[in-house]
């Protein structure tokens, strides 16, 4: 039934593909080879193996809080399964795996970084499984995995500007990236970095695009504050360390507005940087079923709407209720986000942000 | 002329005396933790990524910016920060040894408060503290003058302020060089001026400045040294004002796609730098010994402060101010506190932070469980291989000593990012794999450790005759034996403080730790700094206060012990 079902599904994520394919927005292959893995529900069975193992290693690049939550509520979820969180920037995450693999280290049984790029060097290397989750195959649009089902979009991030309203206020405050070379934010701005943060590497080479490294040379005249990580940046405005933040996790900014700290998010005019953030399950995993279960849950409605509801951030999972307050994103002028393209010049970008900001 | 022997005892012949072993394990250990480590770092600084022999990462770092700039930096850094400490321990050591300043005890006890307070921890309590705009001080600042909300008294993101957070946890080194050495110097010197008519500010200049000043020197140098190797604190206060130094950047070379080879090369001018130093320091220090050598001395001069002595007092609990009282006070309240940097409130009282270290962070058991057994673990290591190194330097055991010696204080000269990077090299690789375990991070502690407990037991040892041991081994025992049943006991006392020494050192160590942890073998320090780059100061405060109180429960219990509390000021 389910192998029927998928195939139909297939069939329909082709023809999807071949369409964005046509448009060239989307240069990913046929969803053919989707269907060597069968999508996979969660089983007793599952479910048994993962206890036996009793533990898991989720690294991620998600908000320390929210990581942690996650984690709880699938310990409460399925009792005797472990989930042991290792959070830091997803660049930082990357190095990390590297380090550990390249010394024959597999500590990592799930990832979710937030920066596509690193799938494709992982998948490349050899080194994810193939896992698709049965409402994966159900309700995620094609472009949001992987079509060897190796790595699946888990969240969807943006990276707007936005103010402390004791310090800004609306009709003073900034609507676009061009706004923030005024002269009058010098010393106000606070910025996460790319060597850190995934979010950021790809803000980094979206703006870059669109707006030339001279936006990142006249920028880096403003005497902004470098933090690292794009989860910290919504936190030094929300403290009143600086007033405007020129990049970061919107998601957080959301949070702590409705938590009624003094914080409002801006979408840039020139349009807001995007990055999906994907998830994978590494072959050499050293517990493999509670890695499944993990990965399988993480995309299920149940989590996803706690992605929504609790940590105020894009699902890529078509039964997921939205909450109000968040503006839709296809109500957002998104930059267009390029894995490829980061994956080649991530280095490069590296180095000619520390030539300019000198860290 | 019979001796009666315990039965046991009846063959002594047949036991191997297994001294020549242990020695020679000894020497094979300190080979692994120095020798190899600091090869590999040099055969990487002289290779490129092929591993064909070049000078190109050392033309690179003498040419281009990005490594010239980090190393005017850390330059001027650690020169500002050794004149500042100087500045301040000296009057600061002066009042305390040679004055009738009062709670002159409690001063000393908070000096080895900031002494063990990670400097780390303490660069971000600061943040919390002199953020220019969130820092408490500054809205305190701006609440009292009405100063508008962009106006600020202190910017602890600047070069400024890194020297001034470096130079409040380093002062300590320097002051405790100075009241030893003013506790030195014999007041007969002193009485001999005064009775010759010379007046108290006359005498301080003639006499006491210039027996105290070698000691002031080494303290300049010591200090530059700890402002040159830390890391820290420059990660978390430099990187954001927009500046490197040279142990960050070095750390960031191992950023993906790392570069070992240009990391190699930028720790060979610390290790150079810091092997001159201290050269430097012996000398000044070794001719010292001379000038102050003597027989029966007399009693220190207690000179009188009258109402001055309020002032002095207020003096050091200003200085004390920066590296204890308002940075713990700092951490409680944002521990307590809603907004890391809003002052606590009926309102805004939260134990959730307490809450989320204690049941949701699933980092803190795991660091917490690898602190303690690290720290259980080396001291342990630590102390008995110093112990039985400087039994054989003291009795001359064997004759390779002067080398054994020589390699445990080696050490001393090897920067903890230096060192992190050698042992990254040497054991991330085939034959000996020891990275993502305990170990590697065990053999950088020890590595660290072992020159400080060295000294410490050696001049420990000294103190012991050799009468007693001498009659040991006459009556059979064997030397291990001997060192187990007769020195051991009468070094008691030295050899807890030695082991807890080491037990603080390996809390508060982050350089060495942020090269070769894995997410499996992450230590309270690493697990600190990580929360820092993402902002998570309410966590931070908690395991910063947990870390604390550890150390503070070791110190404590230290000095519950007779007369190790001077002492352990005296060997630091």
């Amino acid at each position: 039934m389910n192998r029927l079902q998928f195939s139909r599904r297939d069939v329909l994520g082709a023809t999807l593909a071949a369409g964005a394919l046509a448009t060239g927005r989307l240069t990913r292959p046929a969803r053919a080879q989707a269907r060597a893995t069968a999508a996979e529900p969660i089983t007793p069975a599952l479910v048994e193996a993962a206890k036996k193992e009793g533990k898991l290693a989720f690294y991620t690049a998600m908000d320390l809080a929210f990581a942690q939550r996650l984690a709880k509520t699938f310990e409460e979820r399925f009792h005797g399964i472990g989930v042991r969180v290792e959070r830091s920037g997803a660049e930082r995450i990357f190095t990390r795996i590297g380090q550990e693999y390249g010394s024959n280290i597999h500590g990592v049984d799930v990832v979710n970084t937030a920066d596509q790029a690193h799938c494709l060097v992982w998948k490349r290397n050899g080194w994810l499984a193939p896992y698709l989750p049965e409402e994966v195959a159900k309700y995620f649009e094609p472009k949001y995995y992987d079509p060897d089902a190796l790595h699946i979009t888990t969240r969807i991030l943006i990276s707007p500007l936005a103010y402390n309203t004791n310090l800004v206020k609306e009709e003073d405050a900034p609507k676009s990236f061009a706004d923030l070379l005024d002269p009058k934010w010098a010393g106000k701005l606070v910025k996460a970095h790319p060597a850190y943060s995934g979010t950021i590497m790809n803000a980094t080479f979206q703006t870059a695009r669109e707006l030339g490294w001279e936006y990142f040379e006249k920028l880096a005249k403003q005497r902004v504050l470098q933090v690292q990580s794009a989860t910290d940046t919504p936190k030094k405005i929300a403290l009143g360390e600086r007033a405007i933040m020129v990049d970061g996790a919107g998601y957080l900014v959301i949070r702590y507005k409705e938590e009624g700290q003094p914080v409002e998010i801006v979408y840039p005019a020139e349009g807001t940087p995007l990055a999906t953030a994907p998830s994978a399950v590494f072959k050499a995993a050293p517990n493999p079923n509670a890695a499944r279960l993990f990965q399988n849950w993480m995309h299920s409605r149940e989590a996803q709407q706690i992605l929504v509801d609790w940590a105020r951030q894009y699902s890529p999972h078509r039964q997921v209720v939205e909450k109000p307050g968040v503006r839709k994103l296809s109500e957002i002028n998104l930059m267009h986000e390029d894995a490829e393209a980061v994956e080649k010049t991530s280095e490069e970008i590296k180095a000619r942000y520390t030539q300019i900001f000198k860290v | 002329m019979t001796i009666a022997l315990p039965a046991e005892r009846t063959a002594p012949t047949y036991k191997i005396d297994v001294s020549w072993p242990v020695l020679i394990l000894c020497a094979a250990l300190l080979c692994v933790l120095i020798i190899l480590p600091m090869s590999w770092l040099f055969y990487y600084s002289l290779v490129d990524r092929t591993g064909a022999f070049t000078l190109d990462n050392f033309k690179t770092l003498v040419t281009d910016p990005v490594f010239v700039d980090p190393l005017t930096t850390t330059v001027i850094l650690a020169t500002s920060s050794s004149v500042t400490c100087c500045a301040f321990a000296a009057p600061m050591g002066w009042l305390v040894a040679r004055t009738d300043m009062p709670l002159r005890r409690t001063v000393r006890a908070l000096v080895t408060a900031s002494f063990v307070t990670p400097p780390f921890l303490g660069a971000i309590a600061w943040e919390l503290l002199a953020a220019p705009n969130s820092g408490l001080l500054n809205k305190i600042f701006r609440a009292v003058t009405g100063a508008p909300q962009d106006e600020h008294l202190f910017n602890i993101y600047s070069l400024a302020g890194l020297i001034f957070v470096i130079s409040s946890y380093t002062f300590p080194y320097v002051f405790v060089l100075i009241a030893n050495a003013l506790d030195r110097i014999p007041g007969d010197l002193e009485d001999a001026s005064a009775i010759l008519g010379a007046r108290t500010w006359m005498t301080a200049r003639r006499i006491t400045i210039p027996l105290a000043l070698p000691a002031l020197l080494a303290g300049a140098i010591i200090a530059f040294l700890q402002a040159m190797t830390l890391f820290g604190s420059p990660a978390i206060l430099a990187i954001p004002a927009g500046f490197h130094t040279m142990t960050t950047k070095i750390w960031s070379l191992f950023n993906y796609p790392p570069k070992p080879e240009l990391a190699a090369a930028a720790s060979v001018p610390l290790l150079v730098l810091t092997v001159a130093l201290l050269r430097a320091e012996h000398l000044i220090l070794g001719r010292r010994g001379y000038s102050v050598v003597g027989g029966k001395q007399g009693d220190p001069r207690v000179i009188r402060l009258g109402a001055f002595k309020w002032v002095a007092l207020g003096f050091v609990f200003l200085v004390l101010m920066c590296p204890v009282f308002l940075p713990y006070g700092a951490l409680l309240n944002a521990t307590f506190s809603r907004v890391a940097t809003s002052f606590v409130t009926f309102d805004n009282f939260t134990l959730h932070n307490i809450h989320f270290v204690f049941f949701e962070l699933s980092a803190t058991r795991l660091a917490v469980k690898n602190t303690f057994l690290l720290g259980v673990a080396s001291a342990t290591i630590g102390t008995i291989m110093a112990l039985v190194i400087s039994y054989v330097t003291t009795r001359r055991a064997i004759s390779g000593y002067r080398a054994l010696g020589f390699l445990a204080t080696a050490p001393v000269a090897i920067p903890g990012i230096v060192l992190g990077v050698g042992l990254f090299l040497s054991y991330a690789r085939p034959p000996l794999v020891l990275y993502g375990t305990l170990w590697i991070l065990l053999l950088a502690f020890v590595t660290i450790a072992l020159p400080a407990a060295y000294q410490q037991l050696q001049s420990a040892l000294r103190s012991v005759h050799t009468d007693l041991e001498d009659a040991s081994r006459i009556l059979g025992s064997t030397r291990l034996r001997t060192l187990r049943d007769i020195t051991a006991p009468l070094l008691r006392t030295s050899v807890i403080a030695t082991w807890c020494f080491i037990f603080v050192g390996v809390i508060r160590e982050l350089s060495a730790a942020i090269m070769l942890f894995t997410s499996e073998t992450k230590v309270i320090s690493v697990l600190i700094f990580d929360l820092n780059e993402s902002g998570d100061l309410g966590a931070i405060s908690v395991l910063g206060l947990i870390m604390l109180a550890i150390t503070f429960a070791v110190v404590i219990l230290v000095n519950r012990i007779p007369g190790f509390g001077d002492a352990r000021l005296r060997n630091a």
